[in-house]
C-alpha cells in the first residue's frame, strides 16, 4: 500500500469523558482522513494521514469545533514516518492510560432533550436518557478509569440496541458510559408518605399529581435530593420552611426553560449564558415583581431580598416534570435543618420523613454529594459562589512556576469547606463539602480527599491548613499530617483569600506582588486577633498587611456573628462612647433599634474583656449596619443574612447616593480605616430625614471608595498595577462593581474572584498555593 | 493579715482560725503527718483511691459556697465518681497578705462544716502567707484519700456502644454562679453554685447499678469536657439529645447574653455516668431519689456507629452539630 504524509497531533486540556474521541471520528470522516485517536496519558493523542490542507483543518477544527465541555489547552503536532490506514478508528486507550477522564456532570443537551420529547424516538419520556455530550459523570464515578464498570451504573447491563450505539463511532452515543434506555436502564420509583409504591410512568404521575396539590416532593437527582414544590403556590413553600426549620434562608426555582425565566426574572446577555451552560447552576438573578404575570411566584421564595437563584431543567426528569406542569418548581436541598444534602435512598427515606410527602426516586446510584453550584454575574463576569454539581471536579490551570509544584493537600476552612490538591500545574479544588459543624464532614472529608486523591499518583509532600487554632479542618489537617509524617504548613486566612484569586487568574509569579482589598466575614490574624477587612501587600509566600478596618470588640464572640444589633451597640460605642452614641441613635429616631436590650451587660462584657474579641471585620460592620437601618434579622439564619437584606435595600436607591465618609488614621504604621465619621454622617442623615435605602446606598458607596482609595495609593507608593478583591464579602455585588470601577478608574487592573469562590469555598486553592510556593523556597 | 515568716504570728493564725476549727474539741495532733490503720482500710475494699486538686477561684466567696467548701466538694468529688467512699482530706492553704482574718475565718469555718457533713475529716494541712500580689486572696489545695469496693470497676474508657449516658441535674450552675458574682458583668441576676459533695449520690447510684461503667464529675470544661474526654478514652462515639439536657432558665438567660454555651461551663455537683442500656432506668431512679439527682436525666447515649472519639449534639428538629473543645480561650470561628 502506498504511504502518505502522516502527523501526530496531541491535544491536551480537558479532552477526556467529554466526548472528544468520537468527535475527532467524525472530524476525520467529514475531512476524509484516515488514521487513528485514542486516550493517552492526560492527552489525546490523533494519528492521521492525508494532505496537509485537510490535516490543517482538522487542528483548526480541534479548537473551534471542540464538543461543548472539552477545553482545548494545547495541540501540538509532530511529523510521523508516512503510514496509510484503511480508514478512521478509535484505539483502545493503553492500560492504566486514562487518568484525566473525570469530568463534572452535564446536563442535559438538546439533542437528548429533543429526543425525549420526539413520541417516535425509542427513549420518548425517558428519564435517565443521555450522551457523550451530557448526562450524569462525577456523581456517577465509583473508581478510576472512567468505563461503566467504575460508574454507579455498573449493574445496569446494556440490551442489544444500546450496545449497537455505545459501539458506533458515528452515533453521538459512543462510548457514553452511562447510556442507557427504558429496556435495559435505571427507572422510576414513587414512594408514598403512606408507603404506598408505584414505578415507571406511573410514579411519574403520581409525582406530578402530589406536586399539582401543593405537595412537598423528594426528588433524587444528580448529585442528591432535592425538595420540591409548586414555586407560585405561597402556602406551599411556607409548609416547606416550617418543615425544614428553615425560616428566611432564600430557595432556588427551577423555571421550564430561559423563555420562562425571562418572564420572571430580568436578565443580562450573560445571566442567560450562565443559565444554559452544561454546568446548569442556580444564577442569582433580578427577580421582577410584574403582577401581571400569572401564576406569579411566591413572595417568601427570597424574603427581603431583589434577588433568586435560578436554575434551569438539568435531567431529563427535570425536563419531564417541568413540562408537565403549568408552575417552577422550588428546588431546594433536600435536607433537615443544618443537615447536609442527602443522596443515599435510605436516607432520604429516613431523614426526610417529616419534610416530604413523596419521594420520586431511582435506582441508579448517586456515588457522592454534589449540591447545586451557584453562580452570579457581577462586574461583567460570571463568578462561582458555590462550587458544586457541574463545575467540580475539572482543575485549575495554574502558571508555569507551578509545574514543579510539591503536591499539596490544603483543608480550607470550617464553613463552606472544600479541599484542595495541586501537583503538576493544576488545582483540583474540591467541591462543595458543607459545615465542619456537621459532625460527619470529618469523614466525609477523609472520603473525599480519598476520592481526589486517586486522581493524582504522587505522595503528598505537606498539608496547609488555616491558622485558626480552633478551626476542625486545620485539626483534621493536624491528624493527617501526623499520621502520614507530613510538614504542616498554616496559612494566615486573608492571605488565602488574595492568593486563591492569583490562582485563579493563573498569575505567575513574574507578575510581582499585588494589593490585596479583602473584605470578609472573620479569619484569624497573624497577630493573634481576628481580622476581616484588610488591605494586603502579598506575593505568592509572603503577605503584609498594610491597612486594617478599625477593630471593634463582638460581644458575645460568635453570638455576635448571629445578632446583628450586638455589632450595632459595639460599634457606635467604639465611635462615640456609650452616652454619646445612644443620644445620637435617638437623636436619628433609630433609639428603638437598641430598645429592651442587655445593653449593659453587653457594654460591661466590653469593658471587662469577657468573650468579646476585637475584629477588623467587614461582614460585623455590614451587620451592624443593617441593624441601624431596621433590616437586620433578630437572629441570622444563615450567613450573611443581615448584609445581604442591606445590600437588596441600598439596591432599591434611586439615584446618586452621598458617600458615608471614613476617616484613614494611622497606627505603628499601620493604615487604620476609622468608621466614627461615617456612623456620625448616617445618624445625622437619618435624623434629617433621609431615607434608610439612600443612607445603605451611600454606606456601600462610601465604603467601596474609602478601600480602593487606600488601596490604589498603596499600589501607587510601591509601583505595583494589579489590585486583587478577595473575601466573602465580594459577593455584594453593589460592593465589588463599586470597588471595580474605582479602582479601573484609577488605571489599575482589578483581578477578582472567578471560579473559586470569594468566600471560604475558595480558600483551600489559597493555601494550596501559598504552601507550594513556600515549600519551593524553601528548598 | 501579716503572718510571713512562719514564726509566733504563723503559730497564733494556725491555733486561732485552723486548730481551733478542725479540731473544737481542743485535741489539736499537731504531728506532721496523719495515721491510719491500714486494717481499717482493708475491712472497707481492695484498693486505695488518692486524687489532689488546687482551687483557685474570683470571688473567693459566692452563691452557693465560697473557695473552701468547693475545696472539700471537689477533692471528695473526684473521689466519689472513681466509686471511692472518701476516708480522709488534708488542706494546704496558701494566704496571701492583707486577706481579712474574718473573711479567713469564714472560709475555713465553712469548709469544716462542709468536711463535718460529709462526714469526711480533714486530718492534716498547710499553711503559708505569701506577700502581696504573689498569690489571689487565697489558694487552697485539697487531697483525699478513699477507698474502692472490689466490685466497682468504674473507668472513663469503660464506655461501650448502646450504654446510657446520665447527669443528676442542671448544666453550668457553677459556672453561671461565678460570672454572676464576678460583678463586672453587670449580670443583675443571683445564680446559686451547685458546689455539693457526690460521695453520697454515688454510693446511692452504686448500690442500685453496681456495673456503672464510668462516672466523671464535670467540672471545668462542663458536660462537654466529660464527654468529649469519655468518647476518645473510650473510643467511642457519643450523641446527646439537646432537649434532655436540664438547664435552669437563669443560666440559660447568662448564657445567652454572654454568649457562652452551657455545656461548656463549669459545674462542683454534677457527675455523668453511663451505664448499660438495660441498668439505665434504675440508675434514674436511684439518683432521683436523692436530694442531689432530684433534676437527674438521661441526657445520650454511645452510639452503636460513628467516628470513635465524637460528640454529637442533636437538637429537636433532628439537626447535628459537633461538640469540640476549645484550645484555649474561645475564639470566634463563624467566618
Ligand atoms: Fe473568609
Ligand atoms: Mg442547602
Ligand atoms: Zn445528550
Ligand atoms: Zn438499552
Amino acid at each position: 500500500m502506498e504511504t502518505i504524509e502522516t502527523e501526530i497531533l496531541s491535544v491536551t486540556g480537558l479532552v477526556q469523558g467529554v466526548g472528544f474521541r468520537p468527535f475527532v471520528w467524525r472530524l476525520a470522516q467529514r475531512l476524509g482522513l484516515s488514521g487513528t485517536v485514542r486516550n493517552c496519558g492526560n492527552a489525546v493523542e490523533i494519528v492521521v494521514c492525508g494532505p496537509l490542507d485537510k490535516r490543517d483543518a482538522l487542528a483548526e477544527a480541534l479548537r473551534v469545533e471542540a464538543p461543548p465541555r472539552a477545553r482545548v489547552e494545547g495541540v501540538t503536532r509532530i511529523q510521523g514516518s508516512p503510514s496509510n490506514y484503511m480508514d478512521f478508528s478509535i484505539a483502545p486507550s493503553g492500560p492504566g492510560e486514562v487518568t484525566a477522564g473525570i469530568v463534572p456532570d452535564l446536563a442535559t443537551c438538546p439533542a437528548c432533550c429533543a429526543e425525549i420529547f420526539d413520541p417516535g424516538a425509542r427513549r420518548y419520556h425517558y428519564a435517565f436518557t443521555n450522551c457523550t455530550d451530557c448526562g450524569p459523570r462525577f456523581s456517577i464515578l465509583s473508581g478510576l478509569p472512567y468505563d461503566r464498570a467504575h460508574t454507579t451504573m455498573a449493574s445496569f447491563s446494556l440490551c442489544l440496541a444500546c450496545r449497537a450505539d455505545y459501539e458506533n463511532p458515528a452515533d453521538r452515543r459512543f462510548h457514553a458510559e452511562p447510556i442507557a434506555c427504558p429496556d435495559c436502564g435505571p427507572r422510576l420509583h414513587f414512594v408514598g408518605g403512606d408507603g404506598q409504591d408505584y414505578v415507571g410512568n406511573q410514579a411519574f404521575e403520581v409525582a406530578l399529581a402530589l406536586l399539582r396539590c401543593g405537595g412537598i416532593l423528594a426528588l433524587k437527582g444528580i448529585g442528591g435530593y432535592h425538595l420540591a414544590c409548586d414555586a407560585t403556590r405561597e402556602d406551599s413553600v411556607q409548609l416547606l420552611r416550617a418543615r425544614k426549620h428553615r425560616p428566611t434562608k432564600p430557595l432556588a426555582v427551577m423555571m421550564r426553560d430561559l423563555a420562562t425565566a425571562a418572564r420572571y426574572c430580568a436578565l443580562t446577555q450573560e445571566e442567560r449564558q450562565a443559565l444554559v451552560d452544561p454546568s446548569a447552576p442556580i444564577v442569582l438573578v433580578n427577580r421582577q415583581d410584574d403582577s401581571s404575570l400569572a401564576p406569579s411566584l411566591a413572595p417568601s421564595l427570597s424574603p427581603g431580598l431583589d434577588r433568586l437563584g435560578v436554575l434551569l431543567p438539568y435531567t431529563p426528569l427535570h425536563h419531564l416534570l417541568l413540562d408537565a406542569l403549568a408552575f417552577p418548581l422550588v428546588m431546594s436541598s433536600g435536607n433537615r435543618s443544618g443537615a447536609p444534602q442527602v443522596f443515599e435512598d435510605d436516607v432520604a427515606l429516613r431523614d426526610l420523613a417529616e419534610i416530604a410527602d413523596g419521594w420520586l426516586m431511582h435506582d441508579r446510584p448517586i456515588a457522592r454529594r454534589l449540591d447545586d453550584s451557584v453562580v452570579m454575574v457581577s462586574a461583567g463576569a460570571k463568578r462561582v459562589l458555590r462550587r458544586g454539581r457541574g463545575l467540580a471536579p475539572e482543575p485549575f490551570l495554574l502558571a508555569e512556576d507551578f509545574l514543579k509544584a510539591p503536591p499539596i493537600l490544603a483543608l480550607g476552612a470550617d464553613l463552606k469547606s472544600a479541599f484542595c490538591l495541586i501537583q503538576g500545574g493544576r488545582a483540583l479544588l474540591s467541591h462543595h463539602l458543607g459545615d465542619f459543624n456537621d459532625p460527619d464532614s470529618a469523614a466525609t472529608m477523609d472520603a473525599a480527599i480519598t476520592d481526589y486523591s486517586a486522581l493524582f499518583t504522587h505522595r503528598l509532600a505537606a498539608i496547609a491548613i488555616d491558622l485558626h487554632p480552633d478551626y476542625r479542618s486545620a485539626d483534621l489537617g493536624r491528624r493527617l499530617a501526623h499520621d502520614r509524617s507530613l510538614p504542616l504548613i498554616a496559612v494566615q486566612h486573608h492571605h488565602a483569600h488574595v492568593a486563591a484569586v492569583m490562582a485563579d487568574h493563573g498569575l505567575p509569579r513574574s507578575a510581582g506582588p499585588v494589593i490585596g482589598i479583602v473584605l470578609d466575614g472573620l479569619g484569624f490574624g497573624d497577630d493573634g486577633t481576628i481580622w476581616g477587612a484588610e488591605i494586603l501587600l502579598c506575593d505568592y509566600a509572603r503577605s503584609r498587611r498594610l491597612a486594617r478596618l478599625r477593630p471593634a470588640p463582638m460581644p458575645g464572640s460568635d453570638r455576635a456573628s448571629l445578632e446583628p444589633w450586638r455589632n450595632l451597640l459595639a460599634s457606635l460605642d467604639a465611635a462615640f462612647g456609650p452616652q454619646e452614641s445612644m443620644s445620637r441613635l435617638h437623636a436619628a429616631g433609630r433609639g428603638p433599634v437598641l430598645a429592651d436590650r442587655k445593653i449593659s451587660a453587653l457594654r460591661a462584657m466590653i469593658k471587662a474583656g469577657f468573650n468579646a474579641p476585637l475584629a477588623s471585620s467587614a461582614g460585623r460592620l455590614f451587620d451592624a449596619m443593617a441593624a441601624l437601618l431596621g433590616v437586620a434579622p433578630e437572629i441570622q439564619t444563615f450567613e450573611a443574612e443581615a448584609a445581604m437584606t442591606l445590600e437588596a435595600l441600598a439596591r432599591q436607591a434611586s439615584g446618586e447616593a452621598s458617600n458615608l465618609p471614613f476617616l484613614v488614621t494611622e497606627v505603628d504604621g499601620l493604615k487604620e480605616i476609622d468608621p466614627e465619621p461615617m456612623w456620625a454622617a448616617a445618624l445625622h442623615r437619618l435624623g434629617a430625614g433621609e431615607a434608610p435605602l439612600m443612607i445603605a446606598a451611600g454606606f456601600h458607596a462610601g465604603l467601596a471608595a474609602i478601600f480602593a482609595q487606600v488601596a490604589v495609593d498603596e499600589a501607587r507608593r510601591q509601583g505595583i498595577g494589579q489590585i486583587v478583591l478577595a473575601g466573602g464579602v465580594m459577593q455584594n455585588a453593589l460592593l465589588f462593581e463599586a470597588l471595580t470601577a474605582h479602582v479601573r478608574a484609577a488605571g489599575l487592573g482589578v483581578l477578582a474572584p472567578l471560579r473559586a469562590p470569594a468566600n471560604d469555598g475558595g480558600l483551600a486553592l489559597g493555601q494550596a498555593v501559598i504552601a507550594s510556593i513556600r515549600l519551593m523556597e524553601a528548598d | 493579715l501579716a503572718h510571713g515568716g512562719g514564726g509566733t504570728a504563723m503559730r497564733d493564725l494556725i491555733e486561732r482560725v485552723f486548730v481551733a476549727t478542725f479540731h473544737p474539741e481542743g485535741t489539736p495532733p499537731l504531728e506532721d503527718q496523719a495515721r491510719f490503720d491500714l486494717a481499717a482500710f482493708a475491712a472497707h475494699g481492695d484498693r486505695l483511691a488518692f486524687t489532689t486538686d488546687g482551687f483557685v477561684v474570683e470571688p473567693l466567696e459566692f452563691p452557693g459556697g465560697d473557695i473552701g467548701k468547693l475545696a472539700v466538694c471537689g477533692t471528695v468529688n473526684d473521689l466519689a465518681v472513681g466509686g471511692a467512699r472518701p476516708v480522709a482530706l488534708s488542706a494546704g492553704f496558701i494566704i496571701e497578705e492583707g486577706l481579712e482574718l474574718e473573711r479567713l475565718r469564714r472560709i475555713v469555718t465553712s469548709m469544716a462544716m462542709e468536711a463535718a457533713r460529709a462526714q469526711v475529716p480533714i486530718v492534716t494541712g498547710d499553711t503559708k502567707v505569701v506577700p502581696r500580689g504573689a498569690c489571689d486572696g487565697l489558694f487552697i489545695t485539697t487531697t483525699g484519700i478513699g477507698v474502692i469496693r472490689p466490685d466497682y470497676q468504674i473507668s472513663i474508657a469503660g464506655a461501650r456502644p448502646g450504654d446510657v449516658i446520665l447527669i443528676n441535674g442542671s448544666l453550668g450552675d457553677h459556672g453561671a454562679a461565678i460570672l454572676c458574682a464576678r460583678g463586672d458583668l453587670a449580670l443583675d441576676v443571683t445564680i446559686k453554685s451547685d458546689c455539693a459533695p457526690l460521695h453520697d449520690l454515688a454510693a446511692a447510684l452504686l448500690q442500685a447499678v453496681p456495673q456503672v461503667r464510668a462516672m466523671r464529675d464535670a467540672t471545668r470544661g462542663g458536660l462537654a469536657g466529660v464527654l468529649t474526654e469519655l468518647a476518645e478514652a473510650s473510643r467511642v462515639a457519643i450523641g446527646v439529645d439537646e432537649a434532655a439536657l436540664p438547664v435552669r432558665s437563669e443560666v440559660a438567660g447568662v448564657c445567652e447574653i454572654l454568649g457562652l454555651d452551657p455545656l461548656y461551663l463549669a459545674n462542683e455537683g454534677k457527675l455523668v455516668a453511663v451505664v448499660a442500656p438495660e441498668h439505665a432506668e434504675a440508675a434514674l431512679e436511684a439518683m432521683r431519689a436523692h436530694p442531689l439527682g432530684v433534676d437527674a436525666a438521661i441526657i445520650g447515649k454511645v452510639a452503636a456507629e460513628g467516628r470513635p472519639g465524637t460528640v454529637t449534639l442533636i437538637n429537636r428538629f433532628g439537626g447535628r452539630r459537633a461538640v469540640t473543645m476549645p484550645s484555649g480561650e474561645q475564639l470566634p470561628r463563624i467566618c
